[in-house]
């Protein structure tokens, strides 16, 4: 077996066994679908009537947002996975097997974007029952959310890094989550990048999470009629080869980074 | 015969601890190494290293030939290992956890899931196959961890400290499988705490403290290091406690010493001596509560070796 395939092999069945936990604690993929249709409802109900997109309603010049938004949040939970399974010392007993070496991270990584999946799911259903429609074709639809999972995957690996360098569970429930809220909330997932303070309005046109946010409403028809909502410059008008190209550059840097932090992690 | 495995100058560091300080073990083929010491000898670090868990700083170590840091990957093959926590998943069921482990050494489907039935009816597990590990016993999950390194029935199986925290009964459950397996042709090394175990278990014992062997040989040779058979006898009351002493200082190879109303003395000829002195106790008109000849435990060899008993050095573990 090559090294590749031993890698998806093995780290499928890492990811079985992961789901196979949020089959028996239902209660965790219930809270983790629980904030997202909160976000959506309040968003949408406090901050509908406040803040006025033009050409279309904020409810739907938000979804696109709040998925991104949620997709960065569920692969946190990665990094919980990860450091409980150190703890455990589960890690010991898979490092002691003839298994390939990437498998506990491509397991983990896998099982967290399929409750990613399973979460966006719900959550496209909430937004549907809120006035949320794609307005391109079905497509373009998909497009989005290849794009979406895509993106979630990458920034599990982001995660895997952190789960494997913090000391305990605790940590990483803190550490896996806290870096996303400036991440998410200096883009334009809410609100206009034009409202910035000027120095600030590069940073958060840059952000790969605006560039994610601006690629899904184009894709799916969530875009103002006032360009100044989309934001200005290369980051604007080229958002989706950039999406790709940040998703690219995360698992380039993050993936062997991980795979050398598990190595190190697991023989302290 | 064949070393199955062999360590030779294991040095481990960490920071300004330094875990292991030249260690040298071999386990000829077929046989059980009891590795025996105290909290923070260097137990649990020769076992991560012989089982690829651990880099040495320096050394080498070789399982059935092959070298741990240069081909771990092959190592992990041909070994079965079980480590101090039970390192089970706690939701998964017992099969499910047997089956995972099958899959990652690469059984088939088919096969995986025959071995684990084997395993769980072997470990007395079938009742609770089906229910998450969450719902097991202490006891239950050492066993199923356990039989989580026999899964592909290794050649060299390798515990750490297998026993600990069990019940007495939990205890002898664990040793009768741990037997069997060596009886079918596996090379074992074990630790532990428990002088009894590596008495019951292991044809050779090696003692470490502070990272390095200091006595090796088997459980006889260890116990005639420390001294060979002593003469035991208990009175009834202080008076008869001295001239007892008095009395078996008369005929044993050395001076007798007494502890409450008990006084021990070392002997060299065995029933000779222990008739001769029931004789002069009779004579002196002493009628003792006990008597008879004991032979060194190992846990005089442990006292004697590491200026310290196994039982306050596992007292202190718990307390910690």
């Amino acid at each position: 077996m090559s090294a590749v395939t031993a890698a998806l092999a093995d780290g499928w069945v890492v990811a079985k066994r992961n789901l196979i936990k949020i089959k028996r604690i239902p209660d965790l993929l219930i809270f983790s679908t629980i904030q997202p249709i909160m976000f959506v409802l309040l968003f949408a109900y406090v901050f509908g009537g406040a803040i006025i997109i033009p050409g279309i309603s904020y409810r739907e010049f938000l979804m696109p947002g709040i998925f991104v938004q949620t997709v960065a949040f569920g692969a946190g939970i990665t990094a919980i996975g990860l450091a409980d399974d150190l703890q455990k010392g589960i890690v010991d007993r898979f490092r002691s097997l003839p298994m390939s070496r990437a498998a506990v991270l491509v397991g983990r990584t896998t099982s967290d974007l399929i409750n990613n999946i399973f979460v966006v799911v719900v959550m496209s259903v909430t937004g549907l029952l809120v006035g949320w429609r794609i307005h391109t074709g079905v497509l373009d639809g998909i497009y989005g959310y290849l794009l979406l999972f895509a993106f979630g995957y990458a920034m599990s690996w982001i995660s895997a890094v952190i789960g494997l360098s913090v000391k305990s569970v605790e940590v990483a429930q803190s550490a896996g989550f806290i870096w996303m809220f400036p991440l998410t909330f200096l883009s334009n997932a809410f609100v206009s990048t034009a409202t910035l303070p000027g120095w600030l309005q590069p940073v958060a046109e840059w952000n790969p999470i605006s560039s994610m946010v601006l690629s899904l409403r184009k894709l799916w028809g969530n875009v103002s009629s006032d360009p100044v909502y989309n934001g200005s410059g290369f980051p604007a008008e080229h958002a989706i080869p950039l999406a790709i190209g940040w998703i690219v550059l995360i698992l380039i840097i993050f993936v062997p980074l991980a795979i050398s932090r598990y190595r190190k992690a697991a023989s302290r | 015969m064949a070393d199955a495995i062999v360590a030779d100058g294991l040095v481990k560091q960490y920071g300004s601890v330094r875990a292991l300080s030249g260690l040298d073990l071999r386990v000829p083929e077929g046989t059980v190494l009891g590795l025996l010491g105290p909290n923070g000898a260097g137990k649990t670090t020769s076992v991560r290293i012989i089982t690829t868990l651990l880099r040495p700083d320096e050394g080498r170590c070789l399982v059935n030939g092959i070298d741990v840091t240069e081909r771990p990957h092959d190592v992990r093959k041909i070994i079965g290992v079980s480590g101090q926590y039970a390192a089970v998943d706690e939701y998964l069921t017992g099969r499910e956890n047997l089956e995972m482990i099958g899959r990652l050494y690469h059984l088939g489907k088919r096969t995986a899931r025959s071995r684990a039935e084997d395993l769980l009816e072997r470990f007395n597990l079938t009742d609770a196959a089906n229910r998450p590990v969450k719902t097991y016993s202490g006891g239950m999950r050492r066993r199923l961890d356990l039989a989580g390194a026999l899964v592909i029935s290794p050649p060299i199986i390798v515990l750490d400290e297998p026993t600990t925290g069990l019940d007495p009964r939990g205890r002898m459950g664990m040793w009768d499988v741990i037997s069997e397996r060596v009886r079918a042709g596996s090379t074992l090394l074990l630790t532990t705490q428990y002088l009894e175990e590596a008495d019951q278990l292991a044809d050779d014992i090696v003692v470490i403290d502070r990272g390095k062997a200091i006595a090796h040989g088997t459980p006889d040779e260890l116990k005639k290091e420390v001294g060979g058979e002593r003469l035991q006898v208990t009175v009834g009351n202080r008076a008869e406690t001295q001239v007892a002493k008095d009395i078996l200082s008369q005929v044993s190879a050395g001076p007798a010493t007494v502890v409450d109303h008990q006084v021990t003395a070392p002997i060299t000829k065995g029933a000779w001596t222990l008739i001769e002195a029931v004789r002069r106790l009779d004579a002196a008109g002493i009628e003792p509560v006990d008597i008879g000849i004991t032979r060194a435990s190992l846990d005089d060899v442990f006292m004697k070796l590491t200026g310290t008993t196994a039982e306050a050095e596992a007292e202190e573990a718990e307390n910690r």
